[in-house]
């Protein structure tokens, strides 16, 4: 079977829409499964996510978290290697954004932390991400484990260290002192109300755009340059690589770095944007998410912002319809972002090969 | 001294079994050549199915065959996409441990409406402690006594059943026709197919019995361990679970040995907390807790030994057509 007579459209946009709309179907099941209508939810939901500015912001403050774990996940994923461990990854770059606000926020200006934080967070993501790329290129074991080993261990650590060293003294609650205002990420809201412009309080702030920045850098790294080329070699076939001279060891513990890094990113937007302060658990499963995103993206930095605005919506919608059907948790988001996982991963060969094979019976014929 | 060795290993006895359980699980599953990363949502599936069942009827039992059920399911939504539709393994149990988080709090909301919890279970809706024999009795004689009486006696009939399950494991994997073909399965599936044996109906067989032991690990933590189902209840055991089939090399014996490793620091975590050691200080527990993931990973790396797995783990099997 030749790929090349499937037109483009059918994967790029038919799969991937039908295993999204098998995906809201299931879901839709589980709603009316427990006595609700899922068009009154998809209402609630749809109006929570974009009916009002705040809402909006909402959405696209949960989407920047997305965004970056999603980048994340596909830039490893481009080389062939799964790494599950966004999740702690971002933990670690959240500590090393947390590290440089408490370090500098009462001496330096904002536009000095600011560069350093970036470069902290990428540096911590990087860093947690360098032990399991190690050990996958250079000693042979599966990236897989040793990501979800790593999740655990960061999450101990960062318990250790936050109870231990960085809270705050007399306080009960577990987290750091509140950064000074000028280690806070300028919310978008107070960004654009001097030009006029009025987009309802939110928490959404210059992370988004830093996200987006980074869309345009991953795919101008992926698609445009030799090392993208070489990533891409070595996820479509690794022995072509090898053949081709191409050191599949080092590229393979860097797309680790680069996904770590990114993933870190997330502490900008929690730690530096909302919160203001170090704490436990920020990173509430965005690194899991990251997944669902880059899979229903299909590891494309448009793909992926499309689908990162798509798990907003639903998080911040969820809320919105935990809040007027009282029997429907926010939970259910957490489902539709399973089965997205399930329908357009696990299961993409269900309709890919058949639809596949009627477009290519049609071109023949 | 003495009394508190048996107290901690009576600990990791309680805590290993659900570890137990969902290793061989694994077990089974990657011996024919299934990566199971979804070993943590069929148990966490399995505990909400077993509490909610056990508190409508009434009965453990009918907990404990609700729990199977739901466990199975599970692992027949993997089959079917890894197996049937030659679907990533990996992300495969990961979106059965990301339906499955959500489902179990969503479905607990709309059934019992407590916060994602299930009515306390008591009496006949648990399994209760069995005590042997004589126990009370010998409990003064020393040593023997605190052995028989404390370790030994006073367990659910689930932590017997795990222990027995090690070498039942064996059995099936070393010694019948059926766990030889499971083995081969795992190494060189090409073999099997031409020997006109069916991979993909035996690899579903193997994860037909994942599943059945992955319900008793889920009904044991909410219908024995704990009364009741909390939200998340599984915590990592499944990973665990996962890190301690490696850590045993795929092997029944080596699994149960490191399970047991893994629950006795669990137990020593939890004993050693504000505990100061003369010379070294307080240790954290957090540094106990770690230990089961960094030995793994060192194990995994090759620095301790050498851990290599089925040789046709996670590579879907594709039969040729000429």
């Amino acid at each position: 079977m030749s790929q090349a007579k499937v037109p483009a459209w059918v994967n790029i946009a038919l799969i991937p829409f039908l295993n999204i709309m098998l995906a809201f179907i299931v879901s839709g099941l589980v709603i009316l499964a427990i006595g609700e209508n899922p068009l009154e939810a998809a209402g609630y939901l749809i109006y929570g996510a974009f009916g009002y500015d705040e809402g909006v912001g909402y959405t696209l403050y949960y989407a920047t978290n997305l965004i970056f774990t999603g980048l994340a996940v596909s830039v490893a994923f481009k080389g062939g290697l799964f790494n599950i461990g966004g999740e702690g990854q971002a933990y670690i770059g959240g500590l090393g954004v947390g590290l440089v606000c408490l370090a500098f926020d009462q001496t330096m200006p904002f536009y000095i932390i600011a560069p350093l934080a970036i470069i902290g967070a990428a540096a911590f993501g990087a860093g947690w991400a360098y032990i399991p790329a190690y050990l996958q290129a250079r000693r042979g074991s599966h990236i897989v484990i040793t990501t979800i080993m790593f999740n655990f261990i960061a999450s101990s650590l960062m318990v250790y260290l936050i109870v231990n060293w960085l809270k705050e003294d007399g306080r009960m609650a577990a987290n750091s002192r509140t950064f000074e205002e000028s280690a806070w990420m300028p919310y978008l809201h107070e960004m654009l109300s001097p030009l006029g412009i009025d987009i309802g309080t939110s928490p959404l702030n210059f992370a988004f755009i830093l996200a987006l920045i980074f869309c345009v850098l991953v795919w101008g790294l992926l698609w445009h340059t030799r090392w993208g080329y070489q990533l891409r070699t070595l996820g479509t076939s690794p022995s072509a690589a090898q053949y081709a001279g191409i050191d599949t060891a080092k590229v393979t513990i860097w797309a680790m770095m680069i996904s770590g890094g990114l993933a870190g990113f997330v502490g900008i937007n929690e730690i530096m944007g909302v919160n203001h302060s170090l704490l436990l658990n920020f990173t509430a499963g965005y690194g899991f998410a990251g997944i669902a995103v880059s899979l229903m993206g299909r590891n494309h930095p448009i793909g992926i912002i499309m689908a990162a605005v798509l798990f907003g919506a639903l998080y911040q919608g969820g809320s919105e319809l935990a809040f007027e059907i009282p029997t429907i948790t926010p939970e259910i988001v957490v489902v539709i972002q399973g089965l997205v996982i399930l329908f357009s991963g696990a299961l993409e060969h269900m309709f890919k090969d058949r639809i596949e094979g009627f477009f290519i019976r049609r071109a023949v014929a | 001294m003495f009394e508190t060795l048996i107290l901690m290993l009576d600990a990791t006895m309680r805590v290993s079994t659900p570890l137990i359980f969902a290793a061989l699980a694994g077990l089974f599953s990657e011996r024919a050549g299934i990566v199971d990363i979804g070993l943590e949502g069929k148990i966490l599936g399995s505990a909400f199915a077993a509490a909610a069942a056990a508190s409508i009827f009434g009965s453990a039992w009918i907990g404990l065959f609700f729990g199977i059920a739901a466990s199975i399911s599970l692992a027949m939504i993997h089959g079917f996409a890894c197996i049937t539709h030659r679907g990533d393994h990996i992300v495969s149990g990961v979106a059965i441990n990301t339906i499955v988080a959500g489902l179990t709090v969503t479905l607990s909301m709309y059934w019992f409406g407590m916060g994602g919890q299930t009515p306390t279970l008591s009496g006949d809706e648990r399994f209760l402690s069995i005590t042997f024999p004589f126990a009370d009795a010998l409990a003064d004689v020393p040593v023997i006594g605190l052995i028989y009486s404390e370790l030994l006696s006073g367990h659910n009939l689930l932590v017997y059943l795990a222990f027995a399950m090690v070498p039942f494991t064996y059995w099936v994997i070393y010694k019948t026709r059926f766990g030889l073909r499971l083995r081969a399965v795992g190494e060189n599936p090409h073999a099997v197919d031409t020997a006109g044996i069916s991979v993909a109906f035996l690899r579903y067989r193997a994860l037909i019995i994942c599943g059945i032991l992955c319900g008793i690990a889920g009904a044991y933590l909410s219908t024995a361990h704990n009364a009741g189902f909390l939200k998340d209840m599984s915590a990592g055991k499944g990973y665990m679970a996962l890190a301690a089939l490696i850590f045993g090399k795929w092997r029944p014996v080596p699994v149960l040995l490191a399970c047991l490793l893994f629950g006795f620091l669990d137990a020593v975590a939890i004993r050693m907390q504000g505990v100061v050691i003369p010379g070294i200080g307080e240790v954290p527990v957090q540094a106990i807790e770690v230990l089961p993931y960094v030995l793994t990973v060192l194990l995994l790396a090759g620095f301790i030994g050498k851990a290599i797995g089925p040789k046709a783990v996670g590579r879907p099997y594709v039969k040729e057509r000429a």
